[in-house]
């Protein structure tokens, strides 16, 4: 492992990006502008910059939060006030931080909502968080879109009228009058161009893991990879100009032969290469990494770096049919597909990617996600034959990350990696 | 007052009548018995008397049955194993923090008690019963497994349209099995069966809100859930045969306060916990155990012309649901319509009881008892799983919670 960590441009440019859309929002009650609550997946932040308004992600205030090592406080403080123990803990960390005086990363205070955006896309729980906090902000509007599962395995045309619909006759109406701008699509048009483009550059980024070694973490680094066009770039000139710099500097790697940057460096042996299902715990995020890259291990494909938008499937959003694109955009993302369309996703990238091994880290908090987990391992264990690894944490709920369990399950899942290696080998 | 029971014969004596019981003592074991007979014995002995009859499984909480029942199908509610089903198999497909229900539903099919079950359906209520549709799909069973997105947009030309697709898609796969085609003649029939059966079931729990000791908590449960397994036909005799009997002036009341549960409606509460609750010194006068008999609050419309079929059903469902912690709540606040509850029944307080690892329910409590703390009404809560067995936490918990009420209110 070399030491020598040096950040590399496209990091520098997305730590400015963030910092400067938090300054933005730090300060859009003086400015005048009008602050979106709204979620990643099924994340429409392009219509809501067509009218030229700032969005704020709260589960990414919260994962943040479990970062900074302040949700443990926070939870415990919504707990105080009657939420369970047994709900999800992003909701929690949210109330929790809004208690606290709603302090986002930078130290500054995010504005209160001026419109819930309540997209409503392959999670139920986040219908009742718009429900809290509608209440914790009474007279804020919310405009609910809801977003059909893809049950029958596909998007059919009335599932993507009856979005067009609540986006012309709920969504649009509602963004009109709190931001006192007329729906312009010409505008919308040109920022989905952007998404178009940004979505194109992801899809080749995540399509570098096919190098032995593979030049990145689609896991680990990859939550960073997703984070402009997740917490509020989409479609903007900014995230095109990053995810170019971004794949310029992974081909570089590929072309020296470098692994994945970790953050002790450069991993030098790529000893074991892993699909991973399911969210990372964020509260040990750090450590949670470390386990995998001291022992050798990079992620190929992750269905969390999908969560904001599925692309290996084909779908790009169209400019000139801006209104179904960001409806068909919603409907596909990956927890609104599925179990069967996961099973075949998972299996794709596994296949594709030639991952050695498959592993569930299974969210306490999570039932989007962890729901069928167990099905899907099986499936996939005896589909393709390949080793399964379990592992269970929590997002941001620091109670629920055991670092010596979690240890000794990947040692030896990794252990029997290694032995499966050697008897293929002989 | 005079009880007098001679071999097994009931005899009430009260204002100089004397009523026999002993009718109603075998109608509720015999609902009691057909509520949890998890082998669905009268719905396949249905099925089998006619090559062109259907059974549709649904999950909770709501699904219009009369569609299924117009198509000449059995709609069969399927509410989980309960404590009358050891988990083996469903524990490899569920890790510990989910709730309960969907392990033993897989148990069960696992066991092949749905072997006769033409489809399923797994309404819209929250990420885990949507995924246990896919487990269905992964697994076979049935000709069909539906997950029905109810909308959560609540205008007839977008929602409502939605809605009629959803349920004309579980008409075409009923169709492919059995080609019986939907009438409006079919439909008005299902229709005015189905209204009959939530009148009457709306009679009962009016009855026992101004005479709650006529019947116990536990006995209108059997009751009810014995609808969820049988033709409404059948159901409806039921439930006029019980209405017979609690109008009259049986049974004496006790000193218990009036308490309405809430957040019991998807996965069941073990019987023995509601049976705790009445023990414990309260009268359960309203609750949410089988939330999806009493889901439509008016009759549902008659259809007028065909290309209107499912008009009425969509009608109904987006303008006279009951309130839900699954239906999106913003234009019509749920704390509101409890509220209005409380003070309709009468009652002295709630009881929040939600199985674990519940979201849609337990986001829920923050709003709702902020809402009785705003107003003065007293509340307790607990959790749950369905196959809950020790209850002596429970009892003592609501015991004082009655004795306090009774004591200082």
């Amino acid at each position: 492992m070399s030491t020598r960590v040096t950040k590399e441009k496209s990091m520098l440019i997305q730590k400015e990006m963030i910092s400067s859309l938090f300054k933005e929002l730090s300060t859009a009650k003086q400015t005048g502008k009008k602050v979106v609550y709204t979620f990643v997946p099924g994340n429409i932040s392009e219509l809501i910059r067509a009218f030229d308004m700032l969005p704020v992600y709260p589960e990414i205030n919260a994962l943040q939060s479990g970062m900074r090592k302040k949700s443990g406080k926070f939870i415990h403080d919504a707990e105080k006030i009657g939420y369970s123990e047994d709900v999800c803990t992003y909701v929690k960390c949210d109330v929790g931080m809004i208690l606290n005086g709603n302090i986002g990363p930078t130290g500054e205070k995010i504005p209160e909502p001026d419109l819930l955006l309540l997209s409503y896309t392959g999670c139920f729980t986040f219908m009742k968080w718009f429900e809290n906090l509608k209440r914790l902000y009474p007279g804020v509007p919310v405009a609910l879109l809801h977003t059909p599962y893809q049950e029958g395995h596909k998007i059919t045309p009335d599932m993507t009228q009856y979005m067009v619909k609540q986006l012309k006759e709920e969504v649009i109406p509602k963004m009109e009058q709190v931001s006192g701008k007329k729906y312009d699509e010409d505008k919308l048009k040109k920022i989905l161009g952007n998404t178009n483009k940004v979505e194109e550059l992801m899809v080749k980024i995540f399509d570098t893991t096919k190098n032995k070694p593979s030049p990145i973490d689609a896991y680990f680094a990859g939550v960073y990879y997703i984070g402009p066009i997740n917490i509020g770039f989409r479609g903007t000139g900014e995230a095109v100009v990053y995810y170019e710099k971004l794949y310029e500097e992974i081909l570089e790697r590929v072309n020296k032969g470098l692994g994945p940057i970790t953050p002790e460096g450069v991993m030098e042996e790529e000893k074991f290469r892993l699909v991973i299902e399911g969210p990372p715990n964020w509260t040990h995020f750090r450590e949670f990494w470390k386990l995998f890259y001291d022992l050798g291990a990079v992620i190929v494909a992750s269905s969390y770096t999908k969560v904001g938008g599925v692309y290996d499937n084909g779908f790009r959003v169209n400019p000139d049919k801006p209104l179904d694109s960001l409806a068909d955009y919603c409907m596909n993302c990956y927890t609104n597909l599925n179990l069967k369309q996961r099973v075949e996703l998972l299996s794709n990238c596994i296949t594709k990617y030639q991952a050695d091994g498959f592993l569930v880290n299974s969210i306490k908090s999570c039932n989007s996600f962890s729901a069928g987990q167990l099905m899907i391992m099986r499936q996939l264990e005896e589909k393709l034959d390949i080793p399964v690894g379990f592992i269970e944490s929590d997002l941001v709920d620091p109670r629920y990350f055991s670092y010596s369990n979690i240890k000794n399950r990947l040692e030896s899942f990794f252990q029997m990696l290694e032995q499966r290696k050697i008897i293929f080998n002989n | 007052m005079y009880i007098c029971k001679k071999s097994l014969i009931i005899y009430f004596l009260q204002q100089n009548k004397i009523y026999d019981l002993e009718p109603l003592k075998d109608i509720l074991s015999k609902c009691e018995e057909i509520a949890f007979d998890l082998d669905f014995t009268r719905a396949k002995e249905w099925k089998s008397q006619d090559k062109k009859r259907v059974i549709v499984g649904y999950m909770p909480i709501y699904f219009p049955r009369e569609i299924v029942h117009a198509a000449n199908g059995l709609s069969v509610g399927i509410l989980g194993g309960g404590d009358k089903k050891m988990i083996i198999k469903g524990d490899a497909y569920y890790q510990s923090y989910i709730c309960h229900m969907p392990r033993s539903i897989i148990e069960l099919a696992l066991d092949g008690n749905f072997d006769e079950f033409d489809g399923f359906i797994f309404p819209s209520i929250c990420d885990v019963i949507r995924n246990l549709s896919g487990t269905f799909q992964i697994l076979g069973k049935g000709k069909f497994a539906k997950y029905l997105d109810y909308p959560q947009n609540f205008k007839s030309h977008i929602g409502g349209e939605f809605y009629e697709q959803e349920l004309q898609h579980i008409l075409d796969e009923i169709y492919k099995i059995n080609q019986i085609k939907v009438t409006p003649a079919r439909l008005n029939e299902s229709i005015r069966l189905f209204n009959k059966n939530r009148q009457l079931t709306r009679e009962i729990y009016d009855i026992r809100q101004k005479f709650p000791w006529r019947l116990t908590a536990a006995d209108v449960y059997h009751i009810v859930r014995a609808g969820y397994m049988i033709p409404v036909e059948e159901h409806n005799a039921i439930l006029e045969n019980v209405i017979h009997y609690i109008k009259e002036d049986i049974n004496q009341p006790l000193d218990k306060i009036r308490v309405v549960v809430m957040g019991a409606f998807c996965e069941q509460p073990p019987i023995g916990l509601i049976k705790t609750i009445e023990l414990a010194g309260c009268y359960v006068v309203e609750d949410d155990f089988l939330l999806g008999a009493r889901w439509i609050q008016k009759d549902i419309e008659e259809i007028k012309s065909e290309n209107k079929l499912l008009s009425t059903l969509s009608y109904a469902f987006l303008n006279n649901s009951t309130f839900s912690s699954t239906i999106y709540d913003v234009d019509n606040p749920k704390e509101g319509r409890l509220l209005e509850l409380i003070n309709r029944r009468n009652v002295d307080g709630i009881i929040f009881a939600a199985p674990s690892f519940c979201d849609p329910a337990l986001l829920d409590h923050p709003i709702l008892q902020k809402a009785c703390e705003e107003n003065d009404i007293r509340y307790v809560s607990f959790l749950y799983n369905e196959n809950t067995g020790q209850f002596k936490v429970i009892k003592e918990q609501i015991g004082t919670f009655s004795d306090s009420i009774k004591l200082w209110d």
